[in-house]
């Protein structure tokens, strides 16, 4: 499996640390319910299928990205700098 | 069919031409009092449970390929009852316990071989760990040894123990763990449930839970509209797709686990080897083959099948345990799917749904774990109370944060485990 960081171009798999999907990055407010924050913290859609997960390029550039790939056939569909999103 | 000496002396004398199949193949009924989602170990043991603990009748398991054709069929095949922690270690001895009787149960061989689970350590601090879990699993019953390592050295000469990374200082030695036949617990469990009546309907795929005022009513599958009065889902790999149906999100993240096999070569290691450190186990299948594997891939996946950097992982660490396997060639590998929950313990539980029963999340330990897992999802839906071995697994623990049984003691949080 290989990865187009936008930065540095693609490469090997064993650059990057994988940190689950992205939903991550549409935290919810600190106000919010209980309910909420334990569906954001543990439940998981996990599609098999298309999917969006964080990766980081820790061997690379540094930054993270938000990757596009299915986890039926492993395909890398995409990826962009996880940076314009809130975090 | 049954089996005796008699009937395997006339067999052999005749061609073995009288053997008939080990389970029939029915047709769906419009209605059963339980309906299992999934013919894996899991499924059948729960249902051979139902039948045989409980005297249950009118229960069905679906599954949507073929019995054994799921992660039954991809394992490891190592049974052990070394957990350390509550909620857990007594889940694995009641399992340990219904593996020893299994064959007996069934009559049915499922080579179980109790040769001998190994777990080495590598420091002052990781002994003080081992003899910290040797203690506590020898205080619920169940056995653990510590090995020095001139008694490991006797035992497994062909480690090499003074590596510069991992020196091997001993090892913590279960004698009653070691490995049984995957694919004939399933046949076995199949096999006891068929005769018991429960109808083991293959490729049949559930497309649906029919809810309601929340009581299930029933499935939607491939093969038509099934009612019951209570379902059990018993997918593990392919939780989160099933719970969707009823309109759950699991705290679930299907992830990818691999392992390995040689060519058949003559016999050399007795035990199963647990090198954790270098995140590699191995044990030799009774026809030769070396069996290991690793750590996770550590993305989610559904392609049960692996990528090459964790293959080379692998490969590297056991030819740092035991250089000696460097020439054997590897015949194949596979993957499995891990349902993967935050804290790496499985759940057995009711759902929000009244009649709609959940069994899930065995990340990687699965294979262990059919017979009590079974047994206590059985009694679960069966008597509405949990099993005292699994009261522990429960589906809300993450949310209140009650009960929590992060094993590995990385965090109980999703891609730690």
């Amino acid at each position: 499996m290989r990865i187009g960081c936008p930065l540095c171009g693609v490469r090997d798999r064993r650059e990057f640390y994988y940190a689950g999907h992205a939903g991550a990055l549409d935290r919810p407010d600190p106000a919010a319910s209980a309910k909420i924050w334990d569906d954001y913290l543990h439940n998981r859609d996990n599609p098999a299928g298309l999917t969006e997960d964080l990766w980081h390029h820790e061997s690379g550039c540094g930054a993270w990205l938000v990757v596009r790939r299915n986890t039926v056939s492993h395909a890398v569909l995409s990826a962009r700098l996880a940076k314009g999103d809130q975090l | 069919m049954r089996f005796s000496a008699l009937k395997i002396l006339t067999e052999g004398l005749t061609g073995n031409r009288g053997w008939g199949a080990h389970w029939r193949d029915p047709e769906p009924a419009e209605e059963y009092d339980i309906v299992i989602i999934g013919g894996g170990g899991h499924g059948l043991s729960t249902a051979y449970y139902l039948a045989k603990a409980h005297g249950l009748k009118k229960i069905a398991v679906l599954e949507k390929g073929y019995i054994g054709g799921g992660n039954i069929g991809r394992n490891t095949t190592i049974v052990r009852a070394n957990y350390f922690l509550p909620g857990n270690s007594e889940f694995y001895s009641h399992s340990l316990k219904l593996w020893e009787g299994l064959e007996t149960d069934l009559n049915y061989n499922v080579m179980h071989s109790q040769r001998g689970v190994i777990g080495l350590f590598h420091s002052d601090g990781q002994r003080d760990e081992a003899i910290r879990r040797g203690n506590s699993i020898r205080n619920q019953g169940d056995d653990a040894e510590l090995l020095s390592v001139d008694q490991l050295r006797k035992m497994l000469p062909y480690l090499d123990y003074d590596q510069g990374r991992f020196p091997i200082y001993g090892g913590l030695l279960q004698r009653r763990g070691g490995t049984a036949r995957h694919d004939a617990v399933a046949w076995g469990y199949a096999r006891g449930a068929d005769q018991r009546g429960v109808d083991l309907i293959q490729n049949c795929e559930v497309t649906g839970i029919d809810i309601k005022a929340g009581i299930v009513q029933g499935v939607q599958t491939s093969r038509g509209a099934i009612r019951a009065k209570k379902v059990g889902i018993v997918v593990a790999g392919r939780s989160s797709q099933v719970a969707a149906m009823a309109g759950m999100r699991l705290p679930i993240e299907s992830h990818l686990l691999q392992a390995f096999v040689t060519e058949g070569l003559k016999p050399c290691i007795d035990h199963v080897i647990s090198f954790g450190m270098g995140h590699f186990y191995i044990s030799q299948s009774d026809k030769g083959g070396l069996v290991f594997g690793g750590d996770l891939d550590m993305y989610a996946s559904y392609a049960a099948r692996g990528n090459l950097p964790m293959v080379e992982h692998v490969a590297e660490a056991g030819m740092t345990l035991m250089p000696m396997i460097g020439k054997a060639r590897m015949l194949r590998s596979w993957g499995g799917i891990m349902d993967m929950t935050p804290d790496g313990s499985p759940i057995i539980d009711k759902t929000h749904i009244e009649g709609l029963y959940l069994n899930a999340g065995w990340c990687y330990g699965g294979f262990k774990a059919v017979p009590a897992s079974g047994n206590c999802f059985a009694h679960l839906m069966a008597t509405g109370s949990p099993h005292a071995a699994a009261q522990g697994f429960r589906l809300d623990r993450f949310r209140t944060g009650r009960g929590l049984m992060d094993e590995e003691g990385t965090g109980a949080q999703h891609n730690l485990h």
